[in-house]
């Protein structure tokens, strides 16, 4: 999130769109009704009426997959009306930027930009670019005139987007469309903000990042970014994928957001050179110019000693990707698929279960030699070969099943959607022999070191090099017990050697060898520091001499009002609450919203020795306000130029949102273009040229399967259920696998509430238990009746062990999905529905069910 | 008037069921065998291991306007329970009110008989009363009057997220739930509190309460029990009722 979950009672406007925060999010709701509390409206776009629509002041259905055209309108609406806010968007924005003359939009190419090439379905982007002038500096028309900035071919492009055309697009009723956008479009007033919430509802679509991209673009021009209540705010799951992409757990990054380097950048420096950006705008902070930094310091929290300038701080010792290379989900499951992997480590999930293509992921573990699954239950993918459809006589995979503990059982922190870094502690023992991830990691580390040490092998350097000074160390050399305060400390970092500030006469010590260093300010290139990930630096240091774990604060104070909580845990950077907060502040440093101001300019007392400072969250970088002659900063500060971009030229798939339809979609033609009608930066000839199965990947036949499937949670499950299912409070509640279906498309197939029916698509069949509601719209699209049926994804065949919960949603759920991120499209693909039987009679039972853990 | 109330606030409510579950674990009721229905309400009814329920109630949907309403259901904890007065007589003892707290409570050590048991859940405005098989004795909600007497909130009302629960001396929730009923009508006309004046856990609805659940308010059925027993609440001096 730019802000945090405590802020969502700022706002007055709260839309909730490609999420269901009251579903999934619970907890939110309070500060959600606390903004309803003060008057806030809450908007919920969905093709669902969900538990956030139900509770919400205005609900607007829409077909799954058409985010970008509602979006789209909402920026044409506000363009067409004049309601941007103006200040905010000349200083703050690049919509004064001028583009180069060549670049050509969608409206004029029949649904493709300037630079796209057929043969490669790739975008060359020359001219995506700023013009610039002499200094190097993109030219601008403050006036906003001139009809190559972005502001006029932003309005140009989006004109097309007319209410009438998004409405026949999305299947929203057009006195919805306008509602929705006059209500957000009121925020653009200094002292109102609109927040946005959204999750997989955004992401999971072949036009993901393009969905995100555009509700962005609708905040930058109402000035809502860095404001309190205001922001893009993406409601992340628990502790999961705030900390995947934190610390780099995907492939294409390293802890901190480094990119993960590739194979053709054979020295530092060359990796340095190449991810550092660099600037010539003055005002611009570029704190990505800090790269090195943060690269080197990390090598060093990887390799300590060893880590040195003549070896390149051990950068070799680092796996690189090939270049190009996609190392993602649906890549290492095509290849598992293949027969390419001897091994695999399902860490803390279930693959069977949670794999958009189920069945094809449940096949692909059969094809490995040997699978280790680390989780708290047995379940479908360390039993894969005991499922549905398996022939154990077949299978040649030897499967682990190690049992690791959960959260409540071990010590360490718990990063939030908002940033927020929560030390927590122990609670109970681990039960039976189960292990902390650590503890385990831990001993496969210390196994695979020593039979580097013995046997040598391909490349031992990388493995026998780590710093492990995580605990107290066996007579072996085997670290006990994994201390995460250790893990934190080394993440924070720490001075390696003594290190002087020499512009002082004499020079000043300003850390002390083997002290945590105070932040990621004090990171340095040149050896002299480490720190496991620089985006935590902060979060576990030092103050005259006592150490301080400041995720562990539980401070309730807050002067300002805002949610901040200052002194509540910790959060990433430097404990920042609302990022992006620089642009709360007009160009002389007066919050835009006095009744609600996240920072504020104080300009102290130049003749007395009072120098100026910000009062309220911690600043986006210390410098003064813009205005400051001298030494004022614009206010996005990891963008080169300082500004925050509606022309997105960094993207693969366009610089301004385009409406594609879904790859498998309802109708035959996207009316935004006739050409083109799905992402055209997805080389869908290509694929299925090379797919060995086709229509596995999408399929478009509307007569096999004409009802668009979508996928959700519900709140008593936690993803795949793995853990869920087996407390018997919560499977009492959510008993087994269902499908909302409309009464519309109830009544055309004689199926009743209650009902067994079979869900089937291009990637396989599901028995589900239909729920029969119109809180599951059905639209009319380009006169087709459109049904949307939707289903979650959290059962799954091996527990219940008689099989009644069903199975997992993803055993219908598409291959593909979007070209950016690779996320698969489960929010949005085409199936089929039948009646198997009719509704069973309830049997009043009071049979408890027991659970295992006892 | 001494005691305790609850205050449920349903344009609050958001069905998470954090309180279905938090009752459960306070009262370390077992969870049941269900199958799923058609609805997310589940179990689909009260029973004698599930005293808190949220019932999900599609009947305020009008023509492409769907609607989607929670209701937590529990016992009223009423100021003059009719089941008291039928137990009183037919199963002496099975029922009790708590003095500081003004729970009603059910014995799960008195044992009671099906008749009886028939005749005191068939009084109850609000369909509340189950009976425990392997026991022979009524359950339902405590009022947690265990966590209450130590001056704790009860399981529910500390488990919701939005405030949607609330507990305090009657006097303080009365006072809460007028207000709360003002700040509603600007935009509801319909919304109402369900018998306030007769009740400890008083609910706020926007909706006609029969849209919520059959037995939010009253039942439809003509019988004359419940009916007797509605007018017993709010006239206690009809049967003669005592405090015992």
């Amino acid at each position: 999130m730019t802000n945090h979950w405590i802020d969502l009672k700022n706002a007055d406007v709260i839309l909730v769109m490609g999420s269901n925060p009251a579903s999934n999010h619970p907890i939110s709701m309070k500060w959600i009704m606390k903004a309803k509390e003060r008057g806030a409206k809450l908007l919920c776009v969905d093709p669902r009426y969900t538990q956030t629509a139900a509770v919400s002041d205005l609900y607007a259905p829409i077909r799954s997959g058409t985010d970008v055209a509602f979006i789209g309108g909402m920026i044409n609406y506000i363009l067409s009306n004049d309601l941007i806010f103006k200040d905010y968007v000349i200083n703050y924005t690049d919509a004064s930027f001028l583009i180069n003359a060549d670049f050509k939009m969608p409206g004029e190419l029949d649904g493709v930009f300037s630079g796209y090439n057929e043969q490669d379905s790739k975008y060359e982007k020359t001219t995506w670019g700023y013009q610039l002038d002499e200094r190097g500096v993109p030219k601008r028309d403050l006036t906003l005139q001139d009809p190559q900035c972005v502001f006029q071919l932003l309005r140009k492009h989006y004109s097309r987007y007319t209410v009438d055309q998004v409405s026949k697009i999305t299947g929203t009723p057009k006195d919805k469309c306008e509602e929705v956008y006059q209500t957000i479009a009121s925020t653009n007033k200094p002292d109102r903000t609109t927040t946005g919430c959204y999750a997989m509802g955004w992401t999971q679509h072949t036009v993901g990042v393009q969905n995100i991209r555009a509700f962005t673009i609708v905040q930058l021009l109402l000035g809502n970014m860095g404001m309190a209540g205001g922001g893009v705010n993406a409601l992340r799951g628990e502790a999961n994928v705030q900390g995947a992409t934190d610390y780099g757990i995907l492939y294409h990054i390293l802890p901190g957001y480094l990119p993960a380097p590739t194979a053709a950048l054979v020295n530092l420096q060359d990796y340095v050179t190449k991810f550092t950006p660099t600037t010539k705008e003055p005002k611009s902070v570029n704190w990505w110019g800090n790269r090195g930094k943060y690269i080197t310091s990390y090598l060093k929290a990887l390799y300590g000693d060893h880590a040195n300038p003549d070896n390149d701080f051990g950068y070799s010792w680092l796996p690189k990707l090939d270049e190009g290379m996609n190392a993602s989900w649906l890549a290492l499951f095509a290849r598992m698929y293949q027969g390419q992997f001897e091994g695999f480590f399902a860490w803390g999930m279930n693959p069977a279960c949670s794999s958009p293509g189920a069945g094809k992921a449940r096949e692909a573990l059969a094809k490995l030699k040997w699978l280790v699954n680390v989780n708290l239950y047995d379940n479908e993918t360390a039993s894969f070969w005991k499922g549905p459809g398996m022939n154990p006589e077949e299978i040649d995979t030897e499967v682990f099943l190690l049992p690791c503990c959960s959260s409540i059982e071990k010590e360490g922190s718990i990063s939030n959607s908002g940033r927020l870094a929560q030390w927590r502690y122990k609670a109970i023992e681990p039960v039976g022999q189960s292990l902390p991830d650590a503890d385990i990691m831990n001993e496969l580390y210390f196994r695979v070191k020593e039979l580097y040490r013995k046997e040598k092998g391909a490349f031992p350097d990388p493995i026998v090099n780590l710093t492990w000074e995580y605990g107290h160390k066996d007579q072996k050399g085997k670290v006990e017990h994994l201390d995460a305060h250790k893990v934190a400390m080394e993440i924070n970092g720490y001075y390696l050697t003594d290190v002087f500030d020499n512009t002082a006469n004499p020079p000043k010590l300003i850390g002390k060898k083997g002290d945590l260093v105070q932040n990621f300010v004090s990171l340095r290139s040149d050896g002299a520091t480490s720190s496991g990930n620089w985006l935590y630096s902060g979060s576990y240091t030092q103050k005259e001499g006592n150490v301080v774990n400041l995720m562990a604060r539980r401070d309730r104070e807050d002067s300002t009002g805002l949610g901040l909580f200052p002194n509540w845990a910790w959060a990433w950077p430097v404990n920042r609450r609302v990022i992006y907060n620089r642009a709360s502040v007009d160009p002389k440093g007066n919050p835009w919203d006095p009744k609600r101001p996240v920072l504020k300019w104080n300009q102290g007392d130049s003749a007395n020795g009072k120098p100026g400072g910000w009062e309220g969250d911690v600043p986006d970088g210390p410098a003064p306000p813009l205005a400051d002659e001298k030494s004022g900063k614009l206010p996005f500060i990891m963008k080169p130029l300082g500004v925050g971009s509606i022309f997105g030229s960094g993207l693969g798939d366009g610089p301004f949102p385009e409406h594609y339809e879904p790859l498998e979609s309802p109708v035959p033609a996207n009316l935004m273009s006739g050409k083109h009608r799905v992402n055209p930066t997805i080389p869908i000839a290509k694929l299925q040229a090379m797919a060995k199965e086709p229509t596995f990947l999408f399929s478009f036949d509307n007569e096999k399967y004409p009802y668009v499937g979508t996928t959700y949670r519900v709140s008593e499950h936690w993803q795949t259920g793995v853990m869920t299912r087996h407390l018997p409070w919560i499977l009492e509640m959510q008993p087994q696998m269902f499908v909302e279906i409309n009464s519309e498309l109830g009544a055309e197939k004689g199926i009743g509430n209650g009902d067994k029916v079979l869900v089937t698509s291009a990637r396989g069949k599901l028995t589900c238990i239909a729920i029969v509601t119109d809180r599951i719209a059905s639209f009319k699209i380009q006169d087709t009746t459109v049904h949307v049926v939707g289903m979650p994804w959290c059962f799954g065949w091996q527990y219940p062990e008689d099989g009644s919960g069903g199975d997992s949603a993803n055993l219908l759920t598409p291959f593909l999905g979007d070209p950016n991120t690779l996320i698969p499209e489960s929010k949005a693909f085409m199936v089929n529905i039948s009646k198997i039987a009719e509704k069973m009679a309830y049997q009043s039972s009071e049979m408890p069910l027991k659970s295992e853990r006892g | 008037m001494p005691g305790k109330s609850f205050f449920i606030d349903t344009t609050r409510c958001t069905g998470c069921r954090g309180c279905q579950i938090a009752c459960k674990q306070w009262n370390q009721n077992p969870g049941t065998k269900t199958i799923q229905e058609g609805s997310y309400q589940n179990p689909t009814d009260l029973s004698a291991s599930t005293f808190k329920l949220v019932r999900f109630s599609e009947k305020g949907s009008t023509t492409g306007e769907p609607k989607w309403y929670f209701f937590p259901d529990q016992c009223r904890h009423c100021l003059y329970p009719p089941c008291k007065m039928v137990a009183d007589k037919m199963a002496h003892g099975a029922v009790i009110l708590d003095v500081k707290t003004r729970a009603v409570i059910f014995n799960p050590t008195v044992k009671v008989s099906p008749e009886a048991f028939k005749e005191i859940n068939a009084i109850c405005p609000f369909d509340i009363p189950r009976y425990n098989e392997d026991l022979g004795s009524m359950a339902k909600c405590t009022m947690c009057f265990d966590r209450v007497s130590e001056g704790m909130l009860p399981a529910c009302v500390k488990a919701c997220p939005t405030g949607a629960m609330s507990f305090d001396d009657r006097a303080v929730i009365r006072k809460m739930a007028d207000k709360r009923l003002d700040e509603v009508q600007k935009e509801n006309r319909r919304a109402s509190l369900i018998y306030p004046e007769a009740i400890r856990v008083i609910f706020l609805v926007k909706d006609d309460p029969e849209k919520y659940h059959l037995f939010a308010a009253k039942q439809n059925e003509t019988g004359g029990t419940r009916r007797m027993a509605l007018k017993q609440m709010f006239d206690p001096l009809v049967a003669g009722f005592k405090i015992s």
